[in-house]
């Protein structure tokens, strides 16, 4: 394991985390950690466990049929597997966006609406409005959906459609916005959109990113954690990680050797 | 791949070796067979699919010409306008008595049968009384409480003819029957009109008296009470199956069971609902509740089965945006996945309720095929069914019956076509564009 290089105060913080589905381990004892001032890039060749890793952070793989977790994962210090944690609220405080766009075939309206109703986040429909449009506008969509908020939510471009989904994310305020791959379906000049609206959300929102384009973990975050066969190989600031890492394997990833 | 072992440097792959195979001849005689044959085969395939198509097309017009050409005429009737003269017939009544709730009682008990004969045999000779249905009271009735007026006098009225003089009319009558049509024909005093009786009244035991109405009113019950619960079961039970329950042995012998129990006779389920309903717990013969009860017991398989595919079918990425912003189970099931899949579900009942609809044999051991002259007013009611009544009437002897019989498959074929077409409207409503 490479350094550690503990962050204090850190949002999420996973230490020596296994993930098993059935017999086969996908995630050897990895420990990382999620802040607010840093966008974490997690990188690595296809089936390194980067994408499990990200979905036990809001235990989405409590939903895989024989997938068991170890290790111990904190939201704020509290263990998100332990008992008193309800999952649906560390859902809702730990938001997640997809790797292809996954809008409710719904009104654009009830897409960002769906998760402030769930939660209660709203009192009366001048409150909900207000909610939609400002999740709409710190996810860069409102200018273009403002006219069409009751149109099928299914029928906006890709990108849009992506950002619409983030923008279903924030609405439910949280604290943390984990990202599988947003931009994998997606053209360079949407990429380059919800690029830029990580960049603006960083600060925020604790983020991390699992991406397959290392010019894009340059491009967006500030920490990278490179991971292969589902162990983390090397983790520190994204400059140093591109620029003079220390692992070969790494530096053997980053240069286009493999993946 | 393990560590650095598996690292192939990029540029380094053996260079392809050039092709010393000589380049396909795409123009031989062997590829121009091919290219012949894979002609020929397509050609075949949509001879055939055309001639499928076709062949059930035959299949179906042929139904609807014969069922709409005998059936139509069971929705016309042969009348002959009576003269009655009330002045001098053995009638019994005080026509005081005529106005308010006391008159169809006083008319009841006024001898009716036998004025009309009377004012038959004298108009049109000997045997007049019986070219006259026995559904010729109701229309006299009708006529004398619309205007008591008439009682003082003479007064023509429309009546049903009777079951032999109606087929002789329509040219399918005997040599005595056709004797009596000419003589009324004669007489000016025949004429065809709508027989609206067939679409109000129930189970009769003359062809001119039957209607289809008591039947219909059974079928439209007995489905509300298959619908009713069928469909909330079958919806539930594919839900839990498909989202909650674990996959384990004891659900693989649960989904085993619901996929034969599709599968089972309809008789069988006859029997079932006979030991279950009657026997056990002693609920009342021939109703629409029974009845009812028996068709949900078939058609719950065929919606559980159809339910799961359509819960299937919605898909996973719906289920993680949901799980995503904390939607909880039961959120993402009643807020996401069953709206989706409600179309897939509908189709699915359709199905079954179509075939419910249609079902004999099961409603036959539960009593249903008893005769029943009067539609029932409630489920606990005894009442007949529009198959059971098809099945009953093309038993009977009567001439008139046949007509009767390919008006009620009418009257089914319609019954079955507005629900179909009500699945369709709401699947169309439900089904979302992506």
């Amino acid at each position: 394991m490479a350094d550690m290089q503990h962050i204090p105060n850190a949002k999420m913080s996973a230490q020596g985390v296994n993930v098993f589905y059935g017999d086969k381990q996908a995630i050897k004892d990895v420990s990382i950690e999620v802040d607010l001032e840093n966008v974490t890039a997690l990188i690595g060749p296809s089936g390194c466990g980067k994408s499990t890793f990200l979905r036990t952070l809001n235990r989405m793989n409590d939903t895989v049929a024989g997938a068991r977790v170890e290790g111990r994962i904190t939201l704020d210090g509290d263990d998100i597997y332990g008992s008193d944690m309800d999952v649906v609220q560390l859902r809702a405080r730990v938001g997640m966006v997809f790797q292809k766009p996954n809008p409710f075939p719904k009104s654009i309206y009830e897409n960002v609406a769906y998760g402030p109703r769930i939660h209660g986040l709203a009192h009366g429909k001048a409150d909900l409005d207000e909610i939609v449009e400002k999740a709409l506008r710190r996810a860069g969509l409102w200018d273009e959906v403002k006219d069409r908020l009751h149109e099928s939510g299914t029928a906006l471009s890709g990108g849009q459609q992506q950002r619409l989904c983030i923008g279903r994310a924030i609405a439910v305020e949280p604290e943390v916005i984990l990202m599988d791959e947003p931009c994998s379906a997606l053209d360079p000049i949407a990429t380059a959109r919800i690029e830029e609206l990580i960049l603006d959300l960083r600060g925020n929102y604790a983020i991390a990113i699992v991406t397959h384009n290392m010019q894009q973990a340059a491009r967006v975050s500030q920490r990278t954690a490179f991971f292969h066969l589902g162990r983390l190989v090397e983790q520190g600031p994204t400059t140093e990680i591109f620029t003079n890492p220390r692992e070969e394997r790494t530096k053997d990833y980053i240069t286009g050797r493999y993946g | 791949m393990t560590g650095q072992a598996a690292l192939t440097p990029q540029g380094s792959a053996p260079a392809t070796e050039p092709r010393t195979a000589a380049p396909t001849d795409w123009r031989s005689d062997a590829m121009r067979r091919r290219i012949a044959r894979r002609y020929a085969a397509e050609r075949r395939f949509k001879v055939l699919g055309l001639a499928a198509v076709l062949l059930s097309a035959g299949f179906l017009a042929f139904l609807l010409v014969t069922m709409v050409g005998n059936g139509a005429r069971g929705f016309t009737r042969t009348q002959i306008a009576l003269p009655i003269d009330f002045q001098r017939s053995a009638m019994l009544i005080d026509p005081a008595l005529l106005k308010g709730d006391t008159a169809e009682q006083a008319l009841a008990g006024a001898n009716l049968p036998a004025v009309i004969d009377t004012a038959a045999d004298k108009a049109f000779g000997e045997g007049g009384a019986r070219m006259i249905s026995p559904a010729a009271q109701a229309a006299v009735r009708k006529a004398i409480l619309a205007d008591p007026a008439i009682l003082n006098g003479t007064a023509t009225i429309t009546v049903p003819a009777s079951e032999g003089v109606d087929l002789a009319a329509k040219g399918d009558g005997s040599a005595a029957d056709e004797t009596a049509v000419a003589r009324l024909k004669q007489a000016g005093a025949l004429s065809t009109g709508l027989n609206l009786r067939f679409l109000t009244a129930s189970d009769g035991t003359d062809p001119t008296l039957v209607g289809i109405w008591g039947a219909l009113k059974g079928s439209l019950l007995t489905m509300a009470v298959t619908l009713a619960l069928s469909f909330p079961v079958g919806v539930f039970a594919a839900l839990y199956l498909e989202e909650y329950a674990p996959r384990n042995r004891w659900t693989d012998l649960i989904e085993v069971s619901i996929n034969n129990l599709a599968a089972v006779p309809s008789i069988i389920f006859g029997l079932l609902g006979l030991a279950i309903f009657l026997n056990l717990m002693h609920m009342p013969r021939s109703a629409p509740l029974v009845g009812g009860l028996t068709l949900a017991l078939m058609t719950m398989p065929v919606i559980v089965i159809s339910g799961r595919n359509a819960i299937k079918a919605v898909p996973p990425s719906i289920r993680d945006a949901a799980l995503g912003i904390g939607a909880s189970p039961v959120q993402v099931v009643f807020h996401h996945v069953l709206p989706l899949a409600l179309p897939g579900i509908l189709t699915g009942t359709i199905i079954g309720m179509a075939r419910a609809l249609g079902e004999t044999a099961p409603l036959l051991m539960i009593g249903m095929r008893a005769f029943v002259a009067s539609p029932p007013h409630g489920v606990m009611d005894p009442a007949s069914v529009l198959p059971v009544q098809i099945f009953l009437w093309s038993d009977e002897v009567g001439r008139g019956f046949i007509e009767k019989t390919s008006a009620a498959i009418i009257v089914l074929l319609a019954f079955l076509l507005t629900m179909n077409s009500i699945a369709i409207y709401l699947r169309n409503k439900f089904e979302k564009k992506w």
